[in-house]
């Protein structure tokens, strides 16, 4: 009976993802240009949102500074592409080797001296103030007046040179964000996975058991710092501008973290669907306030929509729409 | 101190701030042994329980297991080391299920996460949890949350198990069974066991050896019957309810 059950669902899970990988796959043949644009906007914070739910979400630290890392990759690749000649993708190589860095050094200050809780995400917050600080007197990637990229040639795709059209950006990111959800898979199923859950729900408890909390925590720090550079990467190519004060924005740390948080916390595909779903609602909410000509009526209808969502279904959409569909897969 | 001894605690000191928490402990656990502190409360039980799981540092004094110091360890190192601890609050991986638990602590030793899940499996089965191992922990009765606190100490295979009071808040019932559950798991294994406990009828039922802790100090130890006819004790802690259910 049971593993007649087993084989049910793992059907119906196999079906739900062949339609999913179905639609993403055509959806640039479909969809118009704007909606690509769209499109391109949702999986950024797809890609983001996992890689930030990596650290908080499965490790339990909570970050408010994840633009630090967006800024590190963002500007280590393209100031070197600009200024050295280096290509895109060896750029964001170093952007990543130095987020997880940054990310290692915060994490070790904070972890060695107890910093937790609230006061490590005033932490995170404060890295990310001081290096957006220093960016706008950082004159060898552009300061204040900004760093630009010259500017794409739209009708031939470069994938080396990550020069070309919105459509090879939304591909580049489709896998990106597979591979970023492929990668939370493995990690939770080993070793380094089990020790995060466990350091997330009582750190006592975890150190009693014989993990090594410190080295554990820091593990998460460097990869999602890492993960998220790239992302960055990806980003400076496509917006082909950049400055300190949009980059490393303390908005794009919240921005990071909402759709994780409204798909569902500590989920594999809640960070996705998060991304998905608030994108989507951002323009029909700009749609509709757009043909109203109310100042303002967009963020609050955004806003009530945010309160509504985390009232009804405080642990996320997606283990809610996954026990709509009777999916499997666990409590992730 | 005898040469068979697992674990011996040499004259430990413990102080907050202003308050003399232990102060120049000593007693010693043989292997297979098991030994329970007891004390009024504020005695210094748990205190002494955070010296040798590698909490707290001592101020002074020792703690050797198998002959290796640990005093200063860190709980991680502690653990390693071989001490196996539960926790007088429980503290399940909430979020995680009962097998999950399991196998944090089984991860310490397993291969990989497969034997350590197949470890995690037998151990609950002996601690009477195997028909809830895909539940939530927090989902689970508090009798089968301490059941689950020490199948996840014991997953990490110790040379000596802790138990902070594990029996606190058991219907005497449910205490007897545990009593039979650590009887069995100490003569299968030859584990020893180091408890505190407030609850007497498991005290005078699973211990070999007692040590009584009076304001950070140790006043009396013995065999169950010495120690629950000592007059100090009496006086200080057992009173008339534990005399009774020494029998």
């Amino acid at each position: 009976m049971r593993a007649e059950a087993l084989a049910g669902l793992r059907r119906r899970e196999g079906v739900a993802l062949a339609l999913l990988a179905v639609a993403l796959l055509a959806a640039p043949v479909v969809v118009n240009g704007y909606i690509l644009s769209v499109l391109v906007l949702a999986l950024f914070a797809a890609y983001f949102g996992t890689a930030w739910n990596l650290l908080t979400g499965f490790a339990g630290q909570l970050s408010l500074g994840h633009a630090l890392y967006v800024g590190l990759g963002a500007y280590a690749s393209a100031a070197l592409f600009v200024r050295v000649g280096l290509p895109p993708w060896l750029g964001m190589i170093v952007g990543m080797a130095i987020a997880a860095a940054a990310g290692s050094i915060i994490g070790a200050l904070s972890f060695r001296f107890g910093v937790t809780g609230v006061y490590f995400a005033l932490l995170t917050i404060a890295f990310n103030e001081f290096t957006r600080i220093l960016f706008d007197h950082f004159g060898w990637v552009g300061a204040t007046s900004g760093l630009f990229l010259p500017v794409a040639n739209r009708t031939h795709d470069n994938l080396w040179t990550l020069r070309g059209s919105p459509v090879m950006f939304y591909y580049l990111l489709l896998a990106l964000t597979s591979a970023a959800l492929l990668i939370c898979h493995r990690l939770l199923n080993r070793r380094i996975g089990y020790y995060w859950q466990a350091i997330r729900e009582d750190q006592e408890a975890a150190q009693a058991l014989g993990i090594n909390v410190f080295r554990t925590k820091l593990w998460a720090m460097a990869l999602s710092a890492a993960m998220t550079a790239l992302g960055g990467g990806v980003m400076a190519f496509y917006d082909n501008n950049l400055y300190p004060d949009t980059v490393f924005a303390t908005g794009r740390s919240i921005e990071i973290i909402t759709a994780p948080i409204i798909g569902g916390l500590g989920t594999l595909f809640g960070p996705i669907l998060g991304a998905f779903v608030l994108t989507g609602l951002g323009e029909i909410m700009s749609w509709v306030s757009g043909s109203f000509h109310i100042d303002g009526l967009k963020q609050w209808c955004y806003g009530a929509a945010l309160l509504a969502i985390v009232a009804l279904q405080p642990s996320g959409l997606w283990p809610w729409l996954r026990s709509l569909l009777a999916l499997g897969g666990g409590r992730r | 101190m005898s040469a068979a001894a697992l674990l011996e605690v040499h004259d430990v000191a413990k102080r907050f701030r202003g308050l003399q928490a232990v102060d120049g402990v000593s007693f010693t656990v043989p292997r297979g042994g098991i030994v329970a502190i007891i004390g009024p409360n504020g005695a210094g039980k748990t205190t002494t329980f955070n010296l040798i799981a590698g909490v707290y540092a001592p101020d002074r004094g020792r703690i050797l297991l198998d002959g290796v110091d640990i005093s200063g360890f860190r709980p991680d190192q502690a653990c390693h080391a071989g001490i196996g601890r539960t926790f007088q609050i429980v503290k399940p991986f909430g979020a995680l299920s009962v097998l999950e638990n399991v196998m944090v602590g089984a991860l310490k030793n397993a291969a990989d996460v497969a034997a350590a899940r197949a470890q995690s499996l037998d151990i609950l089965e002996r601690l009477k949890l195997a028909d809830k191992v895909d539940l939530v922990a927090r989902s689970l009765t508090l009798p089968e949350r301490k059941r689950l606190e020490t199948a996840r100490a014991l997953a990490t295979r110790p040379k000596i198990l802790l138990l902070d009071e594990v029996m606190a808040g058991l219907r005497p019932t449910e205490v007897d069974a545990m009593v039979r559950s650590f009887r069995e798991l100490a003569d299968d294994t030859g584990l020893a066991i180091l408890l505190t406990e407030h609850v007497m009828r498991a005290v005078m039922a699973l211990s070999h050896h007692i040590v009584v802790l009076h304001h950070g100090q140790k006043i009396c130890e013995g065999t169950p019957e010495l120690v629950s006819r000592d007059p100090q004790v009496l006086q200080c802690y057992l009173g008339t309810s534990a005399s009774r259910a020494a029998g």
